[in-house]
């Protein structure tokens, strides 16, 4: 079977190749017919790129060992579930992922935009392109329809990646960051059709909207994969792995926020073709960190058949983005400005310069270490320290400025309107600072910050809320529960995106308290049966071992009763798994909800010596850290008011963009 | 094996039907060339997005202003200039609609490319 997928993969290079040449030419030369022959080429391409995705999956639930990737990747005893995972568990496969989707959203995206045929016969050639640097390396540098003969067993997965969020974290993140290649290819097809107008930014609305919260949902499901599985006590360690994703999606959030103001005011066009540009050139940067091996080694880089063609691939798309964009100056020139620096377009450009910022500094704490190394040859490491500093520095204004945007008024607004809309946020934030002060919470500056701040800017989405019911009520004369769903119904991308700034805010507190304000113990010496530690003002007595065999493990847990003011509220099981196949040891940690925090109690046993069945256990107290888990699912609610159609708006696009199409169709 | 070549082939050809769909469905088209908008058309869709930008902004100053978020003042200075924004798209697409539709009765096809 894997000379089918060799083939199906051929096909869609083929495919691919032609939609990218074809399409150039059909563009260039105004022939129809070979147009939507190119277009028809996306759509083939998506339907041979499912057949080699489906005899990957075939042979991943068979244990096909004679196919390399499967013998590198799954062993027999590894759950059917995990052995499916495997598809994107390895380089060659999560790549087969990328043109899956990839073609899938081309397909997908070319065919609802079918009557903007002007702009769409030039996005073809432009996701023809990125979709034949895909195909050409799964056919020609790394395969997964490699097969060697079969070994007795497979080698496994890596233990930490036999975990249920692996099911779901790689996927959304790869729905994310193919997601971004959308907004691009038509951000440039409008470059190179001429036509700057907004139809791009109307085709591609839901698009970008779609990646950047499959991109955020997938970050949310890696931190709580961490979180749960790798053992440390912690949800994000600021690594290369972990700021891939992040980097794409500041960027995708900055262009998110300042393409309003080019459908609002017509400003800042040649702003939002960069943003564009950036999160994809960023998302295929992530790809790049996250396969090519760099992040482990430069040296292991250069031994990676990926690390070259990707970094070449990428200076090839730079470069295309930053000539059309130059070329095109003239016609993305603003015929309007900004008219104060106090109003609503202002500090969308204040939260665009931040966004952009923070995403740069990370880029820079990524890249020194590589470069240092690549250059002289010295091992750096960029720590949370850098991290942390700067997400204080640019992070907190941000924070505060999405509280301040909805108060401020588009084009200008005045002190005396400012003083009116600004109250009740700023009462919130100075009672909420004081009260946190008595009750000992300045211990931490930027903590103490971040509450104050949220404060702000949950009272100030309150009053938007508030004030905009109570104006639906005054001019329909609706009743307030209707009025609050008819405003949210006629306005779904503003309320979502207020329900997606209280999603920020929850996870802001979430990760103040539980970063700032936790308590970490963890004792020099051993605990043995019968004796206790104590972490803010909880007790842990550890009761014993015991041991029992997994599916695929073998398993030790430790037996700790957990106590709050003398009674008993919890029994948790901190351990380790021993995976035979894999020869590797998994910490396995154990976690008490504590309603009354909305926090946790994260129990893991560092060591156990199995011989005198002593215990180093590790505790670690977060409060409210549940806050982040929870602004999941309101970012997920927001995101999808925001995205979801609005019928009237449909109808009055349509209206818009008619003429245009009905004169490029024939 | 052969199996698999088998479908690999059937793949391929499914693939060459699918590309080709365009030329086989029209072998000897009247008309193969794709229009171009003119520039009528590109300006009739600058002065439509002109007229809804306005439109929108003077709506939402309504909203901010019975919300409060904008006071009486700034609400005076910033809808004469809206409003006659609005106004001025308004009318200039007007005339266009009439030049468009006076271009149809004559019989001249709509998106006809400059100098055709």
């Amino acid at each position: 079977m894997a000379d089918l997928g060799r083939a199906a993969l051929l096909v869609t290079f083929g495919l691919v190749v032609y939609a990218l040449v074809a399409g150039a030419l059909a563009a260039r030369s105004r022939r129809r017919r070979l147009a939507l022959s190119a277009q028809n080429a996306l759509f083939a391409a998506f339907l041979s790129t499912l057949v080699a995705a489906a005899v990957l999956l075939v042979a991943l639930a068979r244990r096909d060992f004679t196919f390399a990737y499967v013998a590198a990747h799954t062993s027999r005893s590894l759950p059917l579930g995990y052995a499916l995972s495997a598809f994107w568990g390895g380089q060659e496969g999560s790549l087969l992922l990328w043109l899956l989707i990839l073609t899938g959203y081309a397909a997908l995206a070319v065919w609802l935009n079918r009557r903007n045929r002007d702009l769409v016969v030039w996005v073809v050639p432009v996701l023809g392109l990125v979709a034949t640097f895909f195909a050409f390396m799964l056919c020609f540098v790394s395969s997964p329809f490699v097969v060697a003969p079969a070994p007795g067993d497979g080698a496994g997965m890596v233990a930490s990646l036999q975990n249920p969020y692996m099911l779901a974290h790689p996927p959304m993140l790869y729905l994310g960051y193919v997601g971004l290649t959308i907004p691009f290819a038509f951000a440039m097809g409008a470059l190179l059709s001429g036509r700057t107008d907004e139809r791009w930014i109307v085709a591609t609305r839901r698009w970008t909207l779609a990646a950047w919260t499959f991109l955020g949902v997938g970050q949310l499901l890696g931190a709580h994969w961490a979180y749960v599985e790798i053992g440390w006590g912690g949800y994000y360690a600021w690594d290369p792995v972990e700021n891939a994703a992040l980097m794409p999606w500041l960027a995708a959030t900055a262009f998110l926020h300042s393409v309003m103001i080019q459908e609002k005011r017509g400003m800042l066009k040649v702003w939002n073709m960069i943003l564009v540009a950036l999160a994809f050139l960023l998302s295929l940067f992530g790809t790049f960190l996250t396969r090519s091996g760099v992040v482990n080694s430069i040296h292991s880089f250069s031994q990676s058949p990926l690390g070259g063609w990707f970094l070449g691939f990428i200076a090839i798309m730079t470069a295309f983005s930053v000539a059309l964009i130059y070329w095109r100056l003239p016609l993305l020139r603003s015929k309007t400005k900004l008219e104060s620096l106090v109003s609503r377009e202002a500090t969308f450009l204040y939260n665009n310069l931040l966004l952009v910022a923070l995403c740069l500094t990370i880029l820079w704490g990524v890249m020194y270490p590589l470069l240092t190394e690549a250059l002289r040859g010295e091992t750096r490491s960029v720590s949370k320290p850098y991290y942390d500093f700067f997400l204080h520095v640019f992070g907190l204004p941000l924070l505060l400025l999405m509280g301040i945007g909805p108060l401020v008024a588009w084009r200008r607004a005045s002190l005396r309107a400012l003083g009116k809309t600004f109250l009740v946020p700023l009462l919130a934030a100075v009672v909420t600072g004081v009260a946190l002060i008595a009750l000992g919470f300045g211990s931490s500056t930027p903590g103490l910050l971040a509450y104050t701040f949220s404060a702000f800017v949950a009272a100030s989405i309150v009053l938007e809320f508030q004030r905009g019911t109570s104006a639906r009520h005054a001019i329909a004369g609706e009743s307030y529960p209707r009025a609050l769903v008819s405003l949210v119904g006629r306005n779904r991308r503003r309320y979502g995106g207020y329900i997606v700034h209280a999603a920020i805010v929850l996870l802001a507190i979430g990760i103040a308290g539980s970063s700032a304000y936790q308590t970490v113990r963890e004792p020099a010496h051993g605990l043995r049966k019968g004796q206790s530690m104590e972490a803010a003002g909880w007790t842990f007595v550890y009761r014993g071992l015991t041991t029992h065999q997994e599916a695929d493990a073998q398993a030790t847990r430790a037996t700790v009763d957990v106590y709050r003011g003398g009674s008993h509220v919890t029994t948790l099981h901190p351990g380790k798994n021993w995976y035979p196949v894999e020869q590797q040891t998994s910490n396995e940690v154990s976690i008490y909800h504590d309603p009354r925090s909305i926090g946790d109690v994260f129990t893991i046993a560092d060591q156990i010596d199995p011989k005198s069945g002593v215990l180093f256990l590790k505790v670690l107290v977060k409060p409210l850290v549940n806050l982040i888990w929870v602004a999941g699912f309101v970012f997920v609610f927001g995101s999808v008011i925001a995205m979801w159609p609005d019928a009237v708006e449909q109808r009055r696009l349509a209206e818009r963009y008619a003429p245009a199409a009905a004169s490029a169709r024939t | 094996m052969s199996v698999a070549l088998v479908l690999g082939a059937v793949l391929a050809v499914v693939a060459v039907l699918l590309v080709a769909r365009p030329f086989l469905r029209e072998p000897s088209p009247v008309e193969d060339t794709l229009v171009e908008p003119d520039e009528l058309d590109r300006r009739r869709l600058e002065l439509v997005e002109e007229r809804d930008r306005a439109l929108a902004a003077l709506k939402e100053l309504e909203f901010d202003h019975r919300t409060g978020k904008v006071s009486d003042d700034d609400y005076r200075a910033l809808v004469g200039p809206l409003r006659r924004r609005a106004a001025e798209a308004l009318r200039a697409l007007e005339p266009r609609a009439e030049a468009r539709h006076e271009r149809s009765e004559a019989g001249t096809p709509e998106g006809t490319p400059k100098g055709q």
